[in-house]
């Protein structure tokens, strides 16, 4: 199929039509609300419901009404919006509901502002709500990606009925770009038995629940499945790391300006390699088995003032090697600027 | 037969089926369910089928025939 | 058999307290769902604390939701299998306190939902706490020398908030007598066929006893809710879009 021009916001509220999503609630804020605004008038052209809630608590409850009933569902929101979907999104997790969340990211905590930035990796890669619980998270780099993990999202939250969260930004979801859409996918709305859809009588039914007190065996489940998605779901992508002196560990859109960086810094003859992890949760601690068995150091290059990403490189490398970030929350990093940081590693 | 069936282990105490039997026909047994309940017993004699108990009774320990 | 309690809500002994109204509001909805053949489509969402044990009671496919937020899970429902009946199952706390936002916006929405507001004036699993619908002089355990107007503010009152809203059914009922429980019945019964029909947003709020938190026995709470609560909340039809049945 030929490329299309679209915004990243766009492109993933088209891939999410084309993934079999028939369902979408959330709520105007900048920098995502392109997606909203997309599926206002494309989710009803193709039968689909659309719902612009009162707030981002209502936005994610009507997700997880719709998820029950068995549709393909996904909301969006940003920053604020995302701390506030944080709650529903631990009901949906405990009550092993498959359903896609992105958070395109902006600046700061507390309003903070509009442009583009990584501040919510902590958020979203803990658990976030209250409790005990992991979600997948994907990191897009761009608009094809962007595309991409929506149909990747909808699949890997029905294999393991489990909400997959994507987060991306406001650089990518407002950049335009040639895209490749996915294909159209229908999806059955009774393909899962325990969806909520009224009782049958004599049948034994269905209860779409967040309390396990009665049941023996929930903590078991709980501990196969988180261990069968850190087995199975690390996904990254590593840049020269063989040889590298210093290796950057980035995602999303800083992780483009660190590619960038090493092709510079590698014609000065300083070996500079990435890490780019596409899965935030689970972290792809397999990538730093590649990784030259010398390197001095690890610089998480991410759009946070603090460095979020910096403990999981620690506890991947086992505290063995030095770690540190560079990046602003409210900048794009410079190559130049990260290949200065990453020689006062040496 | 038995104008009401009465499963008294549901039973638990409420009385609201003795403050509303228009013919006082239900009272307290003197007797504790195995959820340590007194429960209640109904006069058949007394009862006219009318179904009060069955309308108040919060645990469904009346049918009545 | 002359009254016979309907199966889909008699799975299991329950575990209400002694007098707790929601077995009487339970039996209600069965009967209502034989009588109109429903049973077999109707999803309820649940709210948090006891409403919450329902869905081991019910042969109903159920949804436990989150503390305030049932009315927009069961509104999703409703959208994704517009064949469902789908009921959200409050409490004042919930519809009323944290969630008023939620029944606010499904009502201007004029979502296709029913909303079963079960109110007992108080926070009943928490252990007894002051809700909007709490009567002035009441005394719970976050107020314990009784409700007052300077610090609570007044009871709350649906029918005043959303007075004039273009919503298809609004009633308020009791369940404190038999003839209370029969017309209770009746706006039950004229809600779910305005759902049925998918006719818009349709609330009913019953006045249930809390025995427990209101330290009273479940014959002493029947008395209160007829010399008190029913004169601080009248029950009747307050909005009925296109007129009777």
């Amino acid at each position: 199929m030929a490329k299309v021009l679209m915004t990243g916001n766009e492109a993933v509220g088209e891939a999410a039509i084309r993934a079999g999503c028939r369902f979408y609630s959330g709520y105007p804020i900048t920098p995502q609300t392109e997606i909203l605004q997309y599926l206002s008038w494309r989710m009803p052209e193709v039968g689909g419901k659309f719902v612009q809630a009162e707030a981002e608590l209502s936005a994610v409850n009507m997700l997880y009404g719709a998820a029950s009933a068995g549709a393909r569902t996904f909301g969006s929101t940003s920053g604020p919006g995302f701390s506030l979907m944080q709650e529903g999104i631990s009901y949906i997790a405990a009550a092993d509901l498959p359903l896609v969340i992105v958070n395109v990211m902006r600046e700061g905590s507390g309003l903070g502002n509009i442009g583009a930035s990584q501040g919510d990796y902590l958020q979203m890669t803990k658990g976030g709500g209250h409790g005990d619980y992991h979600t997948i998270v994907l990191a897009p780099a761009n608009v094809q990606e962007s595309a991409d993990m929506m149909v990747l999202g909808f699949d890997l939250a029905e294999k393991y009925l489990h909400p997959v969260l994507i987060a991306t930004d406001a650089a990518i979801g407002q950049m335009v770009e040639g895209v490749e859409l996915p294909d159209f996918i229908t999806h059955d709305i009774d393909k899962f038995d325990w969806a909520v859809r009224g009782c049958k009588k004599g049948d034994k039914p269905r209860t779409i629940q967040n309390i396990y007190f009665m049941d023996d065996n929930y903590e078991q489940h709980l501990r196969e499945k988180y261990a069968r998605m850190v087995e199975n779901e690390q996904r990254w992508e590593s840049i020269e790391v063989e040889d590298a002196d210093i290796v950057l560990v980035s995602y999303g859109i800083s992780s483009r300006l660190c590619k960038e960086a090493i092709k510079i810094a590698r014609k000065e003859g300083f070996k500079l390699g990435l890490i780019r992890l596409i899965t935030l949760w689970p972290f792809p601690e397999k990538a730093f088995a590649e990784v030259n068995p010398d390197v001095k150091g690890y610089l998480s290059v991410e759009m946070s003032t603090i460095g979020q990403v910096k403990d999981d490189i620690r506890l991947a490398t086992g505290c063995t090697k030095l770690v540190d970030n560079y990046g602003s929350m409210m900048e794009l990093p410079e190559p130049e600027g990260i290949i200065e940081k990453a020689k006062s590693m040496l | 037969m038995q104008k009401v069936n009465t499963d008294v282990e549901r039973c638990k105490g409420c009385y609201l089926c003795i403050a509303n039997c228009p013919k006082e026909a239900i009272k307290k047994s003197g007797k504790v369910n195995l959820k340590g309940y007194e429960y209640i017993i109904v006069d058949n004699d007394k009862c006219i089928s009318c179904g009060s108990c069955y309308q108040v009774c919060p645990d469904y320990v009346f049918e009545v025939n | 058999m002359k009254y016979k309690v309907p199966t889909t809500v008699d799975v299991m002994k329950t575990t209400f307290c002694s007098g707790c109204g929601q077995g009487v509001v339970n039996r209600l909805i069965g009967e209502i769902m034989e009588e109109l053949g429903t049973a077999e489509k109707l999803v309820v969402t649940t709210d948090v604390a006891c409403g919450a044990m329902n869905v081991d009671f019910w042969n109903f496919d159920t949804i436990v939701g989150a503390h305030g937020r049932p009315l927009p899970t069961a509104t999703a429902v409703k959208k994704v299998r517009p064949d469902c009946l789908s009921l959200a199952h409050l409490g004042d706390g919930a519809a009323y306190n944290i969630g008023m936002a939620e029944t606010m916006h499904a009502a201007i929405r004029d979502d296709d939902v029913f909303a079963l507001v079960l109110n007992n004036c108080v926070f009943a699993m928490t252990g007894g706490q002051t809700s909007a619908t709490t009567m002035l002089g009441q005394k719970t355990k976050s107020s314990i020398q009784g409700r007052k107007v300077e610090v609570e503010g007044k009871p709350f009152h649906i029918e005043n908030a959303l007075s004039g809203m273009d919503i298809a059914y609004l009633a308020r009922g009791s369940i404190e007598s038999v003839p209370s429980i029969r017309k209770t019945k009746q706006y039950l019964k004229t809600a779910f066929e305005k759902h049925k029909n998918n006719e818009g947003f349709v609330l009913v709020e019953i006045l249930t006893p809390c025995p427990t938190n209101w330290g009273m026995t479940p014959v002493e709470s029947m008395k209160r809710i007829k010399e008190e609560v029913m004169v601080e909340y009248p029950v009747g039809e307050f909005i009925n879009r296109g007129g009777g049945k």
